[in-house]
Formats: C-alpha cells, structure tokens, sequence
C-alpha cells in the first residue's frame, strides 16, 4: 500500500451528494432570536395593558413597568444577591458534573460497582430536600457551603444518568470492530464509548443546568444567610413588596437562561459532528 | 503458502436449548487466494467469520495463521461487517486510520499514508467530509479502506456490499477487484450472492444449512483480470448454476426438516 494506485473514474462516476454543513444564515439567527423577542413583546405588552385597564393592586399584580422601576431602583440589594445566587449555582453546577460524570464512569465500568450505586443513585432524588435541610445544616453549616451541596445534590442526578445511558449506547459492533483492530477496554472508552456518550451528557448538562437554579432558591429557603435572591424573594413576598419581589424572579430567570444558553452554546461548538448527523431529520 | 487454516471448527451456543450454529468446518485460505463463502441464510456464515477474526470462541476445533501454531487471532485479521460502522463523530480521513492509531502510528504519518490512498478507494477531495454526508457508496469505501490501511494479510468481509443498491453494487465489485490484484491480500467474502462469489473469487465454498458445514468447494478458473462482460459467458453461467443446485437443495432438506 504505497503510494497513491491507478485513480479509477468508475468510482468516482457515482451518485455523490455531498451535504456540506449549512453556512451561518442570518434568517436562522432572526428565527432563534427574534421569535423569542417578539413574543416577550406581546405577553410584555399584554400585560402591561392588562395592569393599566384592569386597575389591579400593584401588590396583587405590578405592572412590567413597576417591575423594570424596581430592578433599577433597588438594584444595590439585587445585585449582590444576584452574585450570591450565581456563585451558589456555578459552584454546585460545577461539583455536580465532576460528580456525575465520575459516577457514570464508575458504574458502567464493572456490574458490582453498578448493582451497588444504582439503587442508591435513585434513592438520593427520592428524599426530599426539607428533610434533610437540617442535616445539610449540620454537615456544612449556614455559609456557602451548604448552598453548594444542595445544588449538587439536585443536578449531579441527570448527569449521571444521562452519562450512564451514553455509555450503554455505543454500537456493540462497532466495539468489536475495535477489537479485531486491537483495542483494549480503556481504548473502547476512550475511542468508541466516549465520544458516543457526549450527547446524551449535553442533554443532562442542560436539564441540570435549570435544576441548579432551581436548587439555589431552595437552598437559601432552608438554611438561610440573609442574601441570595431566593432568599430575597422570600422576604420580599412576606413584605408584599411584589414588584421587587418580580424583579428578583426576572434576575433568577436570566441566570437559568443565561446557563442554558451557555451550555448549548458548548455543545453546538464541542459536536459539530452531531449537529451535521441531525440536521437531515 | 497457506495464510489461515481452521480445522474441525465447531460452534454450540449454550443455553436450555442449546444451538449447534457450525458442525466440523474445516478450509484453508492460499496466500493471495480470493475465495468466498456462500450458504442459505441461518447456515452460521457470520459465526464462522466472527470466529476467524477471534470475536467468538469456538467450542472445538483449532484456527491457525500461516504455518504457526494457533494463536491469538484478535487483532491479527482484519475484519469488515456489512454495516460501514465509520464514527460518526470522525471526519472520513480519521476515520480510515483508525488501525494506524491503534498500532500505534504517530497520527501525522498515519494520516500521509492514508492521504495517499484516497485517490484510489475513491475518496479524493472528501477527507474532511463527516461520514454522514458521505453516498453508502463512498462509506462502504471508506470502511474497506480502514481495513486496508490496518495492514492485516488475512481479511474477512461480512457481505460488505449487501446493503447497497444494484447498480453501485455491481461498481463496487470491480473496483474491489482492481484493489485485491494490486494488493493481493488474502480474502474471504461471505455473500449470499452468487454472481458476486463467481465473479471475484477463486473458488467459491458453499456452506450447508445449519449447522453449517462446508458442502462444496468450487474452483473458479475464469482468467484475471475480469471484467463485467464476463458475466454473460457460457463458463460463468455453468459455474454459477453448479453452485446454485447444491444451494438449492440445501433450501429444499430444510423445510422438509422443519417444516415453518
């Protein structure tokens, strides 16, 4: 096999059709944006409309004008709060993916280390969270740490499992074709097993990603420190300050998007591959 | 030279009704030969190759490389299933050098030798293309070329052109020709195709229905090289209706045995 042989023009000759990857299309970039825009538009709107006609009490239903007046107004105690709440999420985000993945690892890699994980995987999303609050108090006290434990606790959760199913999906086949290239396991995983597993772990990133969030409003719900914006709007709502209490949800809101967004940014960027596979469905 | 003999192969899977797949399958494989493998579906052709290319124990019976002794076969045949099986997440050139990555090739070297390839396995100008958007054509080549360039002297090829249509099919048969008289790798292609068994083969085994044994061994004596006119020739013809009948009977015993 030296050297490049007679070119035959018969195979050459065939039906090709190459299908490139789409260039970047601005009509795309206005679908993914600009549809979204205009129906915060309309529902803004809408509201808006509804508040000023209908005469509600601004405790009742502020308007999103009160709503936008208040971020800015009180945004000395919504910013650091928001940092808090931030910080909570990409801390417990963080610990929930090396936890995840390493678990997921762990258990498709022998049958005894899965049939004793497994069950224990499941049980951890069974106990609610309240239950064990103070505990989680008592392990990790009142500060940041515990914060953290908590988002892990709700996120590591469809990561693994995710990660897990990826594992489990690669091609039997394609596995033994590896093996008569000369393979070893660790080369299976590495080459095989891996690769076919990362979109099933972006999917469990992104669930993972609005659980987080969801987390860290819960946390500071059951151990308390006085900041963070799930904490604030617990407070504000017992102060029927609802149009700050808005403004907080709005803050937490563009966390979770802002999260999201970013993880499938990574994807698209990190797959190229599985993006070209699903643009023909 | 001899490049693989099996002797009294056989194959029982287990269970609580155990399945005899293979009875006593004995051949030997001349260095350079083409020869193909043939049978009713059912009849254990693939069990046969999985257990050349040392994906599957046999449960008797020994396989020898060359004139050693048996031996560790994982690894040392190469092996193509009819699916292309190209990763999807490898552009077409790392995806053929996938067995120079695992012999341990520094990747920019596997890489030039498989860039010198291209041209040949028909793939010029499509190395960075993923698999997907590759023609089945070009995938099927693409895979083989992988085989190739794994640099085995023995390859087993499970009906790597079964799921193609006629016409890319019948393309493809000739081309593979043109690379087998360059290389003169040994070849042993299961398909359940007899025009595709006589065109490319030097002889042609053809397996009884299960469990499978080899029943008949043709010799193809049709001179090299061959070209697709051949097909209409009174000497190809007869060949092709003398392993057809025995084909045929195969297919008759087994409803009469079991009746479905």
């Amino acid at each position: 096999m030296n050297g490049p042989g007679p070119t035959t023009a018969l195979v050459l000759g065939g039906r090709l059709e190459p299908r490139e990857l789409e260039p970047f299309g601005w009509r795309r970039l206005a679908l993914r944006v600009g549809a979204p825009l205009a129906f915060a538009v309309i529902v803004v709107g809408a509201w808006q409309l509804y508040v000023a006609l209908s005469a509600i009490s601004e405790s009742v239903l502020p308007s999103p004008l009160e709503v936008a007046r208040a971020l800015v107004r009180d945004r000395g105690v919504l910013a650091p709060s928001a940092w808090t709440t931030l910080s909570e999420v990409l801390l417990g985000y963080g610990v929930a993916i090396v936890v995840g993945v390493v678990l997921a690892v762990a258990v498709i890699s022998s049958r005894l280390v899965e049939h004793a994980l497994y069950p224990w995987l499941v049980i951890s999303q069974l106990v609610p969270v309240p239950a064990i609050a103070a505990l989680v108090v008592v392990w990790s006290g009142f500060g940041l740490g515990s914060k953290v434990l908590v988002v892990a606790l709700v996120s590591f959760f469809p990561i693994a499992v995710n990660t897990i199913d990826g594992l489990r999906s690669s091609d039997r086949e394609l596995i033994d074709l590896l093996r008569t290239l000369g393979a070893n396991r660790r080369q299976q995983l590495r080459l095989a097993r891996a690769p076919a597993a990362l979109p099933y772990l972006f999917s469990g990133l992104r669930v993972a990603a609005v659980l987080s969030v969801i987390g860290a409003v819960f946390a500071e719900w059951v151990a308390s420190y006085q900041t963070g914006l799930g904490y604030l709007i617990l407070e504000l709502g017992n102060e029927t300050a609802t149009a700050e209490e808005f403004a907080a949800v709005v803050l937490l809101a563009v966390i979770g998007i802002a999260l999201f967004a970013l993880v499938s940014l990574i994807e698209r960027l990190a797959l190229p591959w599985y993006r070209a596979a699903n643009a023909e469905h | 030279m001899t490049a693989l003999v099996a002797h009294g192969v056989a194959k029982t899977y287990p269970g609580r009704r155990p399945t005899q797949a293979l009875a006593d399958v004995s051949l030997v494989l001349g260095e350079g030969e083409f020869v193909s493998l043939v049978g009713p579906s059912g009849c254990g052709k693939s069990t046969l190759l999985r257990i050349l290319a040392g994906l599957l124990a046999p449960s008797a019976g020994e396989i020898r490389l060359g004139d050693g002794e048996p031996d560790e076969l994982l690894g040392r045949v190469g092996y193509m299933p009819q699916a292309d099986l190209l990763m999807p997440w490898r552009r077409t050139l790392d995806n053929v050098t996938l067995g120079l990555e695992l012999a341990g090739v520094p990747r920019a070297q596997a890489r030039e030798r498989a860039r010198g390839e291209l041209a040949r396995f028909g793939l010029d100008g499509f190395e960075r293309h993923w698999p997907r958007a590759l023609s089945g054509g070009m995938r099927q080549r693409a895979a083989l070329l992988r085989t190739f360039l794994a640099g085995r002297d023995v390859l087993l090829l499970d009906e790597p052109f079964g799921a193609l249509d006629a016409l890319t099919r019948e393309e493809l048969r000739e081309w593979l020709l043109e690379v087998w008289e360059a290389e003169r790798k040994t070849i042993l292609l299961v398909t359940h195709d007899v025009e595709e068994a006589v065109f490319l083969s030097d002889r042609v085994f053809v397996m009884s229905s299960r469990p499978g044994r080899i029943r008949d061994i043709v010799d193809v004596p049709l001179a090299r090289p061959r070209s697709i006119d051949l097909l209409a020739a009174p000497e190809f013809v007869a060949l092709e209706r003398r392993i057809r009948a025995p084909l045929r009977e195969e297919r008759a015993s087994r409803v009469m045995v079991a009746p479905q």
